[in-house]
């Protein structure tokens, strides 16, 4: 295990170190003419710890940190209650399946105009779009899952006196959390995304607003900041999920 | 334990099936795919819904959920839980039906000690032999103290040496606990050592009821082209050798077998069974027979149906295309037949 990751390492590592040495002579040569627009890697980084340290970055950061949660939270948490709900009941699949075909393909940002008129414009507004955003993909993949359950699984839980609340959470939901983490996963690092463009357009604060004020005082530095740590967000919540899905699932997989 | 009636039970293939098994008895529910004994099973287990009833000790069980049936149920892809371990497989049942630990504990140390598990309780199914997996199966099959166990093809996967062995200690515990139990399987084979009764299902009609030996000897039309057309060998004369072995005259050939000491008065053979040389075969001159080949019929693609004759004698030997084709045989030629004296089946005067 040692060795794989002292090999593994500066593989990682050169591409990146090239990459930013390669950026920070462009961004310092003067032929170009656009210098101006290009500041170089050492300029962001300088500005980085200024905006950390001046406690600009931290709270937008922490007001799109807590709507990506708890928007996504609830998102997922309501796609899989009703991914287990349509995928246990046929009846209730088959009623609800139309509409939700017809919602799910709309864009979680399609939603933003009519949501600023009916909720006006507040916390609620990215909090929804995220939601958005993530209930559908979370309640397909948990739909899907749950069908692809052997059904003779479930019929051994029977034989053995399991009722369905039990056979739900003690053989259903372990054996589509593959599926689930998909959804889980694809949505975490979707989340951040939608919740950058939302802040952009309609809301004051978070990183999606800093960058939108950035623009409009040219600051390139400041907004490849916020580039940066976008990245590493939604990196970090897809990257907790696949570690989460390791630790559950590995094991008997 | 229970007895189990089926009383005009019908569900797809399945029509109008009667059928009567009593308490702690061993059936083999013989037949080929499709001819509908997974769907029995799953009608007794309670598992989809039917026409017709069940009863259990004289009891309609048809209201109650599988839940409530007491039926262990193994099934022919054995299911194990992937995400719970050998421990968790196990006890699932009893945690189902809110045993207290302690009880668990006690049967889980039971179980594991009758299944010989104890040393893998904390392994999960990925990680097990194709025999183990049978095993833990059973033993979750048995956990809850089931009225009734129905076994679906259990050995289909396993190996011969494996699946003997299992069956005959699955045999064993039957007898020990007494649970009426239903064994089903499409192999003739697996029905030998287990069976108190075979019934043979084809096309969803129960065919023929009868012990190994009746069916064997005296198959029905139907149930005879599916175990294979035995041949069937009325024996004259009969003589002790001693040491277990017996010489039997059938017409004019005569046959080793291992006797027990009663008088053999009919010998039954496979046609897959008889091996068929070209050349006289080499070792010593024991049941091996001269004939002619007087008939030659293609079964399917793979498989060839000689048929041989002594003065006396016919038989019919079944063999692959590809050992058919290595020898060439042809209508009127001079054949040598081996029959191995273990596979050769009998039935004693008394039991006839």
């Amino acid at each position: 295990m040692k060795k794989n990751k002292i090999f593994h390492l500066p593989g990682e590592i050169i591409p990146l170190l090239i990459f930013f040495s390669l950026w920070e002579t462009l961004g310092r040569a003067d032929l170009l003419p656009w210098k101006i627009l290009f500041p170089p890697f050492s300029q962001v980084l300088t500005e980085f710890w200024y905006l950390t340290t001046s406690g600009i970055l931290g709270p937008n950061l922490i007001s799109s940190f807590i709507r990506v949660v708890i928007g996504f939270s609830l998102g997922s948490f309501s796609g899989l209650l009703m991914g287990i709900i349509m995928g246990w009941n046929e009846v209730i699949n088959k009623t609800l399946n139309p509409i939700i075909s017809l919602l799910y393909p709309i864009p979680a940002l399609g939603w933003l105009p009519l949501f600023m008129l009916w909720f006006g414009i507040g916390e609620i507004l990215p909090i929804l779009v995220i939601f958005i955003c993530s209930f559908f993909p979370v309640l397909y993949n948990t739909f899907a899952g749950i069908r692809n359950v052997d059904k003779n699984y479930i019929y051994v839980a029977r034989t053995l006196g399991a009722s369905n609340i039990k056979i739900i959470y003690t053989i259903i939901l372990p054996l589509a959390l593959p599926y689930i983490f998909t959804g889980l996963k694809l949505e975490a690092g979707m989340a951040w995304r939608v919740i950058v463009a939302a802040e952009m357009v309609a809301i004051p604060t978070g990183i999606g607003a800093l960058m939108m004020k950035a623009e409009s005082l040219l600051r390139i530095d400041i907004i490849i900041v916020c580039l940066i740590v976008l990245g590493i967000m939604c990196l970090s919540l897809e990257k907790i999920f696949v570690f989460l899905e390791d630790r559950l699932t590995s094991r008997w997989r | 334990m229970a007895s189990i009636r089926l009383e005009n039970v019908s569900k797809y293939v399945c029509k109008k099936v009667n059928l009567k098994i009593n308490d702690q008895e061993l059936i083999v529910l013989l037949g080929p795919n499709g001819a509908g004994k997974t769907t029995l099973l799953n009608i007794i287990a309670g598992l989809i819904d039917y026409e017709g009833s069940v009863f259990f000790n004289g009891e309609k069980v048809d209201h109650l959920p599988p839940q409530q049936r007491r039926v262990g149920y193994l099934f022919q892809e054995l299911n194990l839980f992937p995400h719970l371990t050998v421990e968790d497989n196990i006890a699932y049942g009893l945690r189902a039906r809110n045993h207290s630990s302690e009880e668990i504990k006690k049967r889980m140390d039971e179980l594991t000690k009758i299944m010989k598990l104890e040393a893998i309780v904390h392994y999960y199914p990925k990680e097990l032999s194709g025999g183990e997996k049978q095993r833990v199966a059973l033993a979750r099959a048995l956990a809850n103290y089931p009225q009734i166990l129905l076994l679906d093809e259990p050995m289909n996967s396993l190996d011969y040496q494996t699946s003997k062995h299992l069956r005959t200690e699955f045999r064993m515990m039957q007898r020990r606990l007494g649970i009426t139990t239903i064994y089903v399987t499409h192999n003739f084979y697996e029905t030998e050592e287990m069976a108190d009764r075979i019934v043979v299902l084809n096309g969803g009609k129960v065919e023929q009821i009868g012990s190994y030996q009746e069916i064997f000897f005296h198959p029905k039309e139907a149930v005879n082209n599916f175990i294979g057309s035995p041949n069937i060998l009325k024996c004259a004369a009969y003589r002790e050798l001693g040491l277990g072995l017996a010489e039997v005259r059938c017409g004019d050939i005569s046959l080793l077998v291992f006797g027990e000491g009663k008088r053999i008065s009919e010998i039954v053979i496979l046609p897959e069974d008889i091996y068929l040389s070209n050349s006289r075969p080499p070792g010593p001159d024991i049941n091996r027979i001269k004939g002619r080949l007087v008939k030659i019929e293609e079964l399917s693609s793979s498989m060839v149906y000689c048929t041989v004759n002594t003065r006396e004698v016919s038989l019919k030997v079944k063999l692959s295309k590809e050992v058919f084709d290595s020898m060439r045989p042809k209508v009127d030629d001079e054949v040598w037949l081996i029959l191995a004296p273990r596979k050769l089946k009998f039935i004693t005067e008394n039991n006839s």
